[in-house]
């Protein structure tokens, strides 16, 4: 089953002058196809302005394409009906944790999504529970969300969307704020999320070495889906990536270059456990 | 034009159940043409630490330095330190507003007091500072890329002739390329134009890579104060600080407990060939 399928989906910023006449037309996603297979962890990446955002919006029906069409769990996102449920099996969430959190209070804030669907009291309790244990989250749930640092801000927001029992989780920069503890919170609490509740998370970001455990990367440039791939079938093409404004993780880097110099060492390392191992057969 | 703090201690909310320090009896001398990387976990107290040293927010006991003058004193004229220390703040970019780039960039000069023509050769050299081209200074800044916008924003600060730069995480939500640029640039200011930079990050590879020397910042206290190398000596207490260190630290770590002998001290990927090369080699 396909959680999502885009088939030349393409999108069109219209600038409009005073008088309502056509200015310019900026294509920010060009007639990307694509699938996504449900309980996978995608990355997609791609330099500011790659229609990264763009594209993401039209996962959960913030944005309609221009031409062609985007099926979330099988609905149409132009289905006006299915909104609500479409909204339900693809959550989002932001870069800024400041722009998302409503509430006074952390299980409050939690309790919205579930609230605003109609699930009953006694369940949205549960649910709120359940998703502040299961980002980490729960021995705050009486605390104002003010008095938490950036990557438990981002983690309650993750928290809020998990409440609504999603399929898929779509996140755009999360941790581009965060502090190091912060980002590896998030990242911690969306493996867990994948590993064991089988969510499809689908994490736009320009940290390198965040990707290295997705099963499947997809590059972006000027709209276009024009790398796809397993990390390391993506981190092999160096040179490809730079001319992307992209680079390899720094241990890839580092694995790189001691091949380049000779030490025997496999193509494409991605993490400090395969560069020591291959390391120590040196 | 050094910077000096002298028992910087900043208390918001005091004699209310909210009172926090968030800056502590930090005592602490910048000198000229320093490039300063500032680290610390979200809430440490660095933004209000660079508020204090730049006179914005006045600090509840202790005092800043600049040039050798008190500029909390009572008789000092703070608006005279306003074009000599530059602070370009987190997503600079949401501060543009003009109609075109080059009128955004003259903001602060016109704002000094200086006459059209001076003005605009402020803007020009600011703009050719930050290696943008002509063709853009007369589009709207908002049609420009993310790395450009920011660029701009920096522009705009440049054109007031600051001598000391501070950025508030200037790299956040940019593309490796554009992150590179602008740290290329910020890099340039100090070592060319001899500007005295305070950059703060939270990208412990980048402080690596170009910074002299890194302030550590823990609970509003001035954690450490050394070089980059001596810092993330420190691996236990940076850890505890919520921080960590840089990718190939970690890396040259446990190649060494696999029973390699490297030595540990790498903190940028040229670094690490060296090291691993002479080892294994």
């Amino acid at each position: 089953m396909k959680i999502i399928k885009a088939e030349e989906v393409t999108f069109e910023y219209i600038r409009r002058d005073e008088d309502g006449n056509v200015e310019g037309i900026n294509r920010a996603v060009d007639k990307v196809s694509l699938d996504v297979k449900e309980g996978d962890f995608i990355c997609v990446l791609g330099s500011n302005g790659s229609g990264k955002s763009t594209f993401a919006k039209h996962l959960n029906s913030i944005l309609l394409p221009t031409e062609g069409t985007v099926w979330i769990d099988g609905m149409d996102s132009k289905d006006e009906d299915k909104l609500l449920q479409i909204r339900q099996t693809a959550g989002m969430v932001f870069q800024n944790p400041d722009n998302q959190i409503i509430g006074q209070v952390v299980d409050e804030d939690v309790a919205f999504g579930p609230e605003n669907m109609g699930v009953p009291t006694e369940q949205i309790k549960e649910r709120v529970e359940e998703s502040l244990k299961t980002v980490g989250m729960y021995d705050f749930r009486k605390k104002s969300p003010n008095h938490l640092s950036g990557g438990q801000k981002q983690r309650v927001s993750i928290a809020g969307v998990l409440a609504m029992h999603p399929k898929c989780i779509v996140l755009d920069e999360p941790t581009a704020m965060l502090d190091p503890l912060g980002r590896k919170e998030v990242i911690r609490a969306l493996r867990a999320l994948n590993e064991v509740e089988g969510i499809t998370i689908i994490l736009i970001t320009h940290y390198m070495e965040e990707t290295v455990y997705a099963d499947r990367i997809f590059v972006m440039n000027k709209g276009k889906i024009v790398m796809d791939g397993s990390p390391r079938e993506i981190f092999k093409r160096v040179e490809e990536l730079e001319e992307y404004k992209l680079e390899v993780p720094k241990i890839t880097l580092l694995a790189h270059e001691l091949r380049k110099r000779g030490l025997r060492i496999p193509d494409c390392v991605l993490t400090v456990k395969e560069l020591t191992d291959a390391l120590k057969k040196c | 034009m050094p910077i000096i703090a002298d028992h910087l201690t900043f208390v918001y909310g005091a004699k209310t159940p909210l009172q926090t320090t968030a800056v502590d009896d930090i005592s602490v001398k910048i000198e000229d043409g320093q490039f300063i990387g500032l680290i610390g976990h979200t809430g440490s107290g660095k933004t209000t630490f660079l508020q204090l040293l730049s006179g914005l927010i006045k600090p509840s006991s202790g005092t800043v330095y600049i040039n050798g003058e008190d500029i909390y004193a009572k008789d000092f004229d703070l608006h005279s330190i306003r074009g000599k220390v530059g602070i370009v703040f987190q997503y600079p970019e949401h501060q543009l507003f003009e109609e075109t780039v080059f009128k955004d960039v003259c903001f602060g000069p016109k704002n000094m007091g200086l006459d059209q023509k001076e003005t605009e050769l402020k803007a020009y050299e600011a703009l050719k500072l930050v290696g943008l081209e002509d063709e853009v200074f007369y589009q709207s800044p908002f049609d420009l890329s993310g790395g450009q916008k920011r660029r701009v924003a920096i522009a705009g600060v440049l054109s007031m002739k600051p001598q000391v730069l501070i950025l508030d995480e200037p790299t956040a939500g940019l593309d490796p390329a554009g992150r590179k640029e602008i740290l290329g640039l910020i890099e340039k200011l100090c070592r060319e134009n001899k500007m005295t930079i305070i950059l703060v990050s939270h990208s412990m590879d980048d402080v690596a890579e170009y910074v002299d020397r890194i302030l550590v910042i823990n609970n509003g206290k001035l954690a450490i104060d050394a070089t980059p190398k001596e810092v993330f000596k420190h691996r236990e207490e940076l850890e505890e600080f919520g921080l960590s260190l840089p990718q190939v630290t970690k890396a040259m770590i446990s190649i060494k407990e696999s029973g390699i002998p490297v030595k540990t001290d790498a903190i940028t990927v040229d670094e690490a060939i060296e090291e691993i090369m002479r080892v294994l080699y």
